[in-house]
């Protein structure tokens, strides 16, 4: 059967979510940006929506089941409401859904129970790499193995809240395979650089993040001596980011149509020129069409199926979709699209980012 | 619960269209492009005898009986989802020949959203009957397209038991075949008030053989040549009274004419944009048919940096792709579980019109001689496809129809 309607719950929390992202997230965000900070105490808050916590099995420290439509559903209002605060808010996400998805029994009731059931903390994932062609599946990282050990070399870059992390699930590249390993904080050879200056969302602090010989105990690899598959990863990461796109591409919409209502030229609002209409039109098509293919691969997720070509593509759309959506959206306010008073261009900085946030966020 | 699971009923179905679509289609398909006007009866024939051979599990929406209506409440409706998968698997066969089949049409949408219960049964009568029929709807006029029906001249007067309708209607798909090579009908957009703009226009039957009532032309088209494009002249043709559809009450100047006709837009919106959609698909297969016979393997997954430019290309008609087949279904399951999608037929008909469009051009530009040259049919959908953006409401129109939407303007306040 087909159908396009959210179940009860799922209704419930993407209204709390919404309701969040209105009150909390959306005011705080143009500060956030300019101050280069998001507020610790929102994190905390947003945390308690309980996106992630709704995941987790109970067993391990949740209160739900993991459902990559209920992940989306609540990630695309997160968007909505900021992207860089949803990707704060969700760091821990990339860390803790490779364990659920791919640990051993005793990583799963070892790793994830502390980080659940307690405040948010900045337990987060090393992923991207600092170059042009970044590609998960050859990952620069290499980890090695030595006696009972692993020894990871290589550089990292957008490690988001590296400074405070407690631990990192390090991806690296064993024997050709992309490989997960847990690695705390203060393990010798670990070198967290320079907080990274970026393009868009500039509260969330991300960082440089250097591999020297760090050597790590072969329980630390995720999945065990067997590793695990690092593709599901890729597809729920590319999944949370195409919907975080979706949601602030719709936030994007919103704004610049309800601008174009109130803003007179030429005799009239310029939403009734068929110039802008059209573009409006578009744009709101546009969003409906990606979100579908969205949920589309979070569903075949969810069943069960192969969605990894669906996921991929739903995340290529989606960073168009964003790029076309806040262009205009900036082109729509004119010159006080360009103007940091007005979210249009932040969104536009954000927007551009889509493709290289896999890796900073889950579902 | 969100779901994308394809029905099984309607898994069955498609498969087999698709060895009609294989069989009966594609092979005649040259054939038709290159003679065009002349008539597909083996397809018509075929499809006529099957549907009904399978008491019309596809094209018209079986008519309600008494109490069945009860027992099937719990079970919800496919009917629109499975006619949407239909459209589109015929239309990869072959758009043209698509829009021959004999299982109401565009006529029979217009008799559907408009008609009384009476005048469905009376009208719709020779659908899957003794032999095969086909229906049209005539609303474009010589002077005027887009704006109709409010610029409609086409006349309709009263006298006595019977109208007199006097007009020209041009562009009516399937228009010599409703009235000449079958014993069909046409719908007649007509005024009864002048003065009344799109108020005074009402939908008229006008069956095969009514005297005044004749098809004068047939146009030399870029595509879908198996499908006749008509201009119909109504010279004193005159009608039995109740054959105007709704209400007879002609005294009050509402606009349920106009809501009429815009009901019957949304209700084949959907459906135009399943068609595109169709043949977008067929030519997106061939590219990479083509391009996979040379040994070229599209990979997925990568950054855009580590991607051809072929790889790029085809992935984003992909997306193209499945994003508007996606909002044409959900268009589609919102008729069957009857929530309004003024909004969304729009949106899917703008998507689909632009993705057909976009595919087959491409697709021609990148396969080079192979795209161009009349030994496959690429070059025909190219032609082919382009319809899509503009009947039913050209690309403008819709976007229009979107916007008005979500900037809740009138019709006024935004042209
Ligand atoms: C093969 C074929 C089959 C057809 N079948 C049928 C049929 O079965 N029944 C039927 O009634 N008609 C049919 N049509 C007619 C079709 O629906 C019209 O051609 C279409 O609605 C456009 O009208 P027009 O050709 O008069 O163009 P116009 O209305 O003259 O439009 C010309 C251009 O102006 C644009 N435009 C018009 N108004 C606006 C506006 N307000 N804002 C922005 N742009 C605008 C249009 O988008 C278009 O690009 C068919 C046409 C063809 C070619």
């Amino acid at each position: 059967m087909y159908s396009f309607e959210p179940t009860e719950e799922q209704r419930m929390l993407m209204d709390a979510t919404k309701r969040f992202a209105e009150k909390e997230l959306q005011p705080a965000a143009h500060d956030a940006d300019e101050e280069r900070e998001f507020p610790i105490s929102l994190i905390e808050k947003g945390w308690e929506l309980g996106v992630l916590q709704a995941s987790i099995p109970e067993e391990y420290g949740g209160f739900g089941e993991r459902s990559a439509v209920t992940g989306i559903l609540a990630g695309e209002e997160l968007g909505w409401g900021d992207l860089t605060a949803a990707m704060a808010i969700m760091a821990p996400a990339m860390y803790v859904i490779p364990i659920l998805v791919g640990g051993t029994e005793e990583q799963k009731k070892s790793l994830i129970p502390p980080i659940i059931e307690a405040e948010w903390k900045p337990n987060v994932a090393a992923y991207v790499e600092p170059r042009f062609d970044f590609y998960p599946l050859e990952m620069t990282s290499t980890a090695t193995k030595a006696g009972d050990e692993y020894v990871l070399q290589g550089e990292k870059s957008m490690v988001p809240f590296a400074h405070i992390a407690e631990s990192f699930l390090v991806f690296a590249s064993l024997e050709g395979k992309t490989q997960a390993f847990v690695v705390p904080s203060q393990t010798e050879g670990l070198v967290v650089g320079e907080r990274e200056s970026l393009l868009g969302i500039q509260a969330l602090p991300t960082y440089k993040l250097s591999l020297n010989d760090v050597r790590i105990p072969a329980e630390s690899r995720i999945g065990g001596e067997d590793g695990f598959d690092v593709q599901p990863v890729i597809d729920a990461s590319n999944l949370a980011t195409a919907a975080l796109a979706v949601g602030l591409s719709r936030a994007a919409y919103e704004y610049s149509r309800d601008y174009a209502k109130e803003r007179e030229a030429f005799g009239g609002p310029i939403a009734q020129k068929q110039t802008i209409a059209f573009m409006l039109a578009e744009m709101a098509t546009e969003i409906e069409s990606i979100r579908l293919m969205v949920w589309e691969a979070a569903w075949k997720l969810d069943a069960g199926k192969d969605a990894s070509k669906t996921a991929y593509l739903a995340l290529m759309g989606a960073s168009d979709m964003a790029m076309m959506v806040t262009d205009r959206a900036v082109q729509i306010l004119g010159g006080f699209g360009y103007i940091r008073e007005y979210p249009t261009e932040r969104w536009m900085r954000n927007g551009r980012g889509i493709p290289n946030f896999v890796g900073l966020t889950m579902v | 619960m969100i779901s994308f699971e394809t029905p099984k009923p309607i898994k069955n179905m498609v498969m087999m269209v698709q060895t009609v679509a294989e069989n009966m289609m594609r092979p005649v398909s040259r054939h038709f492009d290159d003679h065009e006007h002349e008539i597909p009866w083996d397809y018509i024939n075929f499809m006529h005898d099957s549907m009904k051979q399978l008491g019309s599990p596809t094209g018209s929406e079986p008519e309600k009986k008494e109490g069945a209506d009860e027992q099937k409440k719990d079970r919800p409706s496919i009917y629109f989802q499975r006619t949407a998968h239909l459209v589109e698997m015929l239309s990869w066969g072959d758009t043209g020949l698509y829009l021959n089949t004999p299982v109401g049409m565009l006529g029979t949408a217009a008799v559907r959203a408009t008609g009384t219960p009476e005048q469905k049964k009376r009208f719709l009568r020779n659908i899957l009957g003794e032999k095969p029929t086909l229906d049209a709807m005539a609303m474009t006029e010589p002077h005027a397209g887009s704006e109709m029906p409010s610029q409609t001249r086409t006349t309709a007067v009263r006298d006595g038991d019977e109208w007199v309708l006097n007009g020209e209607k041009i562009f009516v798909t399937a228009g010599h075949k409703a009235l000449v090579d079958t014993e069909g009908f046409v719908v007649i957009w007509a005024t009864i008030d002048p003065s009344a703009g799109r108020a005074g226009v009402r939908p008229f039957v006008v069956e095969a053989g009514t005297p005044g009532c004749s098809v004068t032309k047939l146009e030399h088209k870029l595509g879908i040549r198996a499908s006749d494009t008509a201009t119909i002249v109504l010279q004193d043709c005159r009608i039995p009274f109740d054959n105007i559809l709704g209400s007879p009450d002609v005294k009050k100047k509402t606009t349920k004419g106009f809501k009429g006709a815009m009901a019957t837009f949304d209700a084949s919106r959907p459906f135009v944009a399943a068609s595109a959609l169709g043949i977008a698909r067929a030519a997106l297969e061939f590219l990479t048919e083509k391009v996979g016979d040379e040994g070229i393997e599209i990979r997925y997954g990568l950054p855009r940096s580590r991607m051809t430019n072929l790889e790029r290309e085809i992935i984003d008609m992909k997306v193209m792709l499945r994003s508007a087949w996606l909002i044409t279904l959900k268009a589609v399951w919102m008729m069957d579980e009857k929530i309004p999608n003024n909004l969304e037929a729009s949106m899917a008909k703008v998507r689909a019109g632009d993705v057909c469009v976009k595919i087959t051009q491409r697709a021609v530009e990148l396969l080079g001689p192979l795209g161009y040259s009349k030994e496959h049919l690429l070059e025909k959908w190219f032609r082919d496809a382009k319809i899509n953006d503009l009947y039913e409401g050209t690309g403008q129109i819709n976007r229009l129809i979107i916007a008005r939407r979500i900037l809740d303007y009138t019709r006024h306040e935004l042209s």
